[in-house]
């Protein structure tokens, strides 16, 4: 049986222990009268349903983490004796191989002997594991259920278990952010120092080149000797830096003007109706964009450069930079609009009551006080701008070159990322680790400037609370 | 020597700041003027861009949803289908037993001829097909075949019959009466063959060959050998399990995180170090969760590559911060009275929350979730290091099949070498893909009209 069906199994049996519970504390009410119960009848019907499944459900868990590794090394060590002493691959290999033939998923035709054994021995230990987790579970869950049955009384602080059971799963599902993040930083910092094996880490974040030999094969014997590329990470950094400085350029005038013209000028009916269609903008999804980019944005701008005597190539880091700046205009233009609205109206009163225009005003009054939060809203821009994927994968060229050139091809990070995890890289051989170093640093940096963003903003908001 | 200026400035006069203000007005109401119009031309600006996206996103892909499809009447001749009976399970007969008999006979099926058909018939509207076999063969497209083939697997009463028929051209022919190849170009920069254009001109003057609805654009699978007929279908399925994992596993998590955020955690270190993390985890690049599955979902928990399950983890953790949030901020909304209120007359903490506080912050719940899964729903680049870039030819039957999703699938088709026919069809996916999000905002925001109450 599938651990899916046994889960199904369970969610079963938990229904009807909710009702048989709740049938239970009916009747032990009717047979104490005068004796309050302590909880509702669904208390201890959840109560029996815990109690029969939690325990089962938890033994479920521990087996399927265990079981195939136990199974695997009692296989292993049945193989013949000239087998037992394979290195690492060699032994993965062989054991995919006996799995397949167990799971009746491989060509039987020319496996050998001694693998058709093996793969006999290991389709019987797996059906008396399967045997003996249905056996166990099944005791368990009778168990749990006939016990709690039966201790269900008016004094029982059914209520008191249930709660302390959920309140332990709501716990749990807020740890899932912290597991993320620990997952993130576990796996990257893991991968980088297995680059960092093969490349120093001053050639990685110091190395002006970039140029990642192919590798199938990934450490060979010659790949270790000088011939496996280099990896300098200041390319395309440039890169990303000149695409995000573009972006930042085009997004916050832009973004700031509308921000205060729409929460300064514009008359209540206009600003209700202009402010979600350019939120629309940054519901679009990526992709979307850097297909416009690509098709559209880019000869445009080929097309103006040559009216203008400049060489434009359509895919550039100006065209991915103005794409990426249109789209960070609604994030820009919502956050400062908040910001600007915070500011008091005591302010503007005195400065208008000064004799102040109202541009004057904004210029010198409310943009000052509303500085901080502006700073902030760039710095997240900022950020996503670094981190954003999909236009520059489709609209910077990706050419990795040290250029500060707006008209050329460039590369980012992003797209290295893209490039060197999708190809057919082997996934053990540096060409591919460094997308993992290269996530690091992407990952280090944007958080950087989310901490720093956060922090400036929160300290702008003690300010006028 | 200079003369030492005078420590106190004469006292500017009523008269003079007058002076002074009043010849400064002008040029201060113009400076305001331009500010002002400076703000207008950036909103209208920005509005503009909205309307050139849409406007250019459109006017590409909508003609897309049409293509050239050639009417043609198809014999199925018994001479060229020439195949053994349809197996029937016999009562004495196991399912194995039976599959294989039925295995055997859809191989047969397979090697029949059947663009034979479709040529046979193309010689009796083409009366000098007979000398230009090869371009004959090009008219419809390769993927029609199977067409045929699955009609005749599900009925092979047809067999002896002639059906008139809608086959799809080929993706040339479709360029090429959009008009989205110069015709005055030489012969040998067209994509077409002089006498294929000659039949196309012809057959198309007949009516026979017609711009219809392309339900291969919804209903097939990604195709690279018959281009005319590669649709979404692979990668909407592909999308839809992935929103599905997100709706189950995201949309939950991520509710109870924010009940015990915002109701039952104490103020504490942990809490504060729990609240940072999730502020951050908002704003972490996509990309970098698809690192994260490539290497803790594919690498440590050995999920299968390309599979929708691991596309809607990582969706379902990237997810999660945006389903957090917006819960919480719904709770926040909802006022203590009714907490106390439920307090007071003896419920437990639980059960004022659930009971009480929980049912009045759904619609808000719903509208974060909802917004939640149409970001996730155009996420491209975290499904690329899942190896969700592959071309998978089948529609995915479950959430463990290969699989592509329809971000990825714009990405693959914008790609693709036949520029002039996929640029349109790729502008098609992206009016999916939008309209699918749009309708899935509106949903959100009719939502939130409905029921919003202000306390």
């Amino acid at each position: 049986m599938s651990n899916i069906s046994l889960i199904v199994l369970l969610l079963a049996l938990m229904a009807i222990a909710y009702q048989v519970g709740m049938v239970r504390s009916r009747k032990v009410a009717t047979i104490n009268p005068g004796v309050r119960m302590h909880s509702r009848p669904q208390h201890y019907g959840m109560m029996v349903g815990l109690w029969a499944v939690l325990p089962a459900f938890f033994v479920l868990l521990i087996w399927a983490w265990f079981a195939p590794g136990v199974i695997n090394t009692m296989v292993q060590a049945s193989l013949p004796a000239e087998f037992t002493t394979l290195d690492g691959n060699e032994m993965r290999i062989v054991m995919r191989r006996i799995s397949n033939l167990a799971a009746n998923f491989g060509i039987v035709a020319d496996a050998a002997d001694w693998e058709l054994v093996a793969a006999e021995y290991m389709k019987q230990l797996q059906h008396s594991s399967t045997m003996l987790l249905t056996a166990l579970m099944a005791t368990l869950a009778s168990a749990g259920l006939v016990i709690s049955f039966y201790k269900i009384q008016p004094q029982l602080r059914a209520r008191h278990q249930v709660e302390r059971v959920v309140k332990v799963l709501l716990v749990l599902c807020s740890t899932v952010a912290v597991l993320t993040t620990v997952g993130i930083v576990l796996s990257m910092v893991g991968e980088t120092m297995k680059f960092f094996s093969f490349i120093k880490p001053s050639d990685f974040f110091f190395g002006t080149t970039w140029n990642p030999r192919f590798s199938t094969t990934g450490v060979g014997e010659g790949s270790l000797t000088g011939s496996q590329g280099s990896f300098g990470l200041l390319p395309l950094l440039s890169g990303t830096m000149l695409v995000a400085f573009i972006a930042l350029v085009v997004a916050i005038p832009l973004g700031l003007m509308v921000a205060i013209y729409l929460s300064e000028y514009a008359p209540a009916k206009f600003r209700a109706t202009a402010k979600p269609i350019i939120e629309v903008l940054a519901g679009i999804p990526t992709i979307v964009y850097g297909f416009f980019a690509l098709v559209t944005v880019g000869p445009f701008l080929t097309d103006l450069g040559a009216m203008l005597g400049l060489t434009i190539r359509a895919t550039s880091a100006l065209t991915a930079g103005v794409v990426m700046g249109i789209m960070i205009v609604p994030f820009i233009s919502s956050l400062t609009d908040d910001i600007i609205t915070q500011v008091p109206k005591t302010m503007r009163d005195g400065s208008l009551g000064l004799g102040a225009t109202k541009s004057e005003t904004i210029l010198k009054v409310v943009l000052p006080a509303a500085l901080p939060g502006i700073v902030g809203a760039v710095l997240l821009a900022a950020s996503r701008a670094i981190g954003e994927t999909m236009i520059v994968v489709l609209a910077a060229g990706n050419s990795p070159a040290l250029t500060a050139n707006p008209f050329e091809a460039v590369s980012t990070v992003t797209v290295t990322i893209v490039n060197q995890l999708t190809g057919d890289n082997d996934f053990a051989s540096p060409q591919s680790l460094v997308a993992f170093a290269l996530g690091l640093t992407l990952f280090v940096i944007t958080l950087l400037l989310n901490v720093m963003a956060l922090v400036i903003v929160r300290k702008y908001r003690e300010q006028y609370e | 020597m200079k003369v030492a200026e005078p420590l106190i400035k004469p006292v500017i006069t009523a008269g003079t700041v007058q002076q002074k203000v009043n010849a400064s007005l002008a040029r201060r109401h113009r400076k305001e003027r331009v500010f002002k119009s400076f703000g207008l031309a950036a909103v209208l600006a920005s509005l503009a861009l909205v309307l050139i996206l849409f406007i250019n996103i459109f006017s590409k892909g909508l003609p897309a949803f049409w293509q050239s499809a050639i009417t043609l009447d198809i014999y199925f001749d018994p001479q060229v289908v020439n195949i053994s009976e349809k197996p029937v399970q016999a009562a004495n007969e196991s399912d194995n037993a039976f599959r294989q008999r039925d295995i055997e006979w859809q191989t047969e099926v397979g090697f029949i001829n059947f663009n034979r058909l479709i040529t046979d018939s193309l010689e009796k509207v083409l009366p000098d097909a007979r000398q230009h076999r090869r371009d004959l063969q090009r008219i419809v497209t390769s993927g029609e075949r199977f067409a045929l083939r699955d009609m005749v697997v599900q009925d092979p009463g047809i067999i002896g019959q002639t059906r008139t028929l809608h086959l799809l051209t080929d993706a040339n022919i479709d360029v090429w009466l959009k008009g989205n190849i110069d015709r005055s170009l030489p012969d040998a920069m067209q994509q077409l063959s002089p006498k294929m254009r000659e039949w196309v001109q012809q057959l198309s003057e007949q009516g026979l060959i017609q711009n219809r609805f392309s339900f291969a654009l919804f209903m097939n699978a990604d195709s690279r050998s018959s281009l005319a007929s590669a649709g979404l279908a692979g990668a909407f399925m592909g999308s839809l399990y992935m929103m599905l994992v997100v709706i189950v596993l995201a949309v939950p998590m991520g509710v109870a995180a924010a009940i015990y955020l915002e109701e039952f955690a104490p103020k504490n270190r942990f809490t504060d170090f729990v609240e940072v993390n999730i502020n951050n985890l908002a704003a972490v690049p996509s990309i970098v969760f698809g690192l994260l599955g490539a290497s803790v979902f594919i690498g440590w928990f050995n999920l299968p590559m390309s599979a929708p399950i691991v596309g809607g983890l990582v969706l379902s953790l990237m997810t999660l911060p945006t389903v957090i949030i917006a819960t919480r901020s719904t709770l926040k909304a909802i006022p203590p009275s009714i907490r106390q209120a439920a307090l007071g007359l003896g419920a437990s903490k639980m059960q004022a929350i659930f009971h009480h506080v929980l049912p009045l912050a759904i619609p808000g719940i719903l509208t974060g979730a909802i917004l939640g899964v149409a970001q996730a729903l155009g996420e491209a680049a975290p499904l690329l290091l899942i190896g969700m870039k592959s071309f998978v030819a089948s529609v995915p039957g479950s959430p463990f099949d290969q699989s592509t999703a329809l971000p990825v699938q714009i990405f693959l088709w914008q790609g693709n070498e036949l520029r002039n026919f996929f640029e349109a069809r790729t502008s098609a996916a992206i009016i999916v893909l939008l309209a699918l999000m749009i309708s899935l905002n509106a949903l959100a925001i009719w939502l939130r009209k409905k029921y919003e109450k202000r306390w």
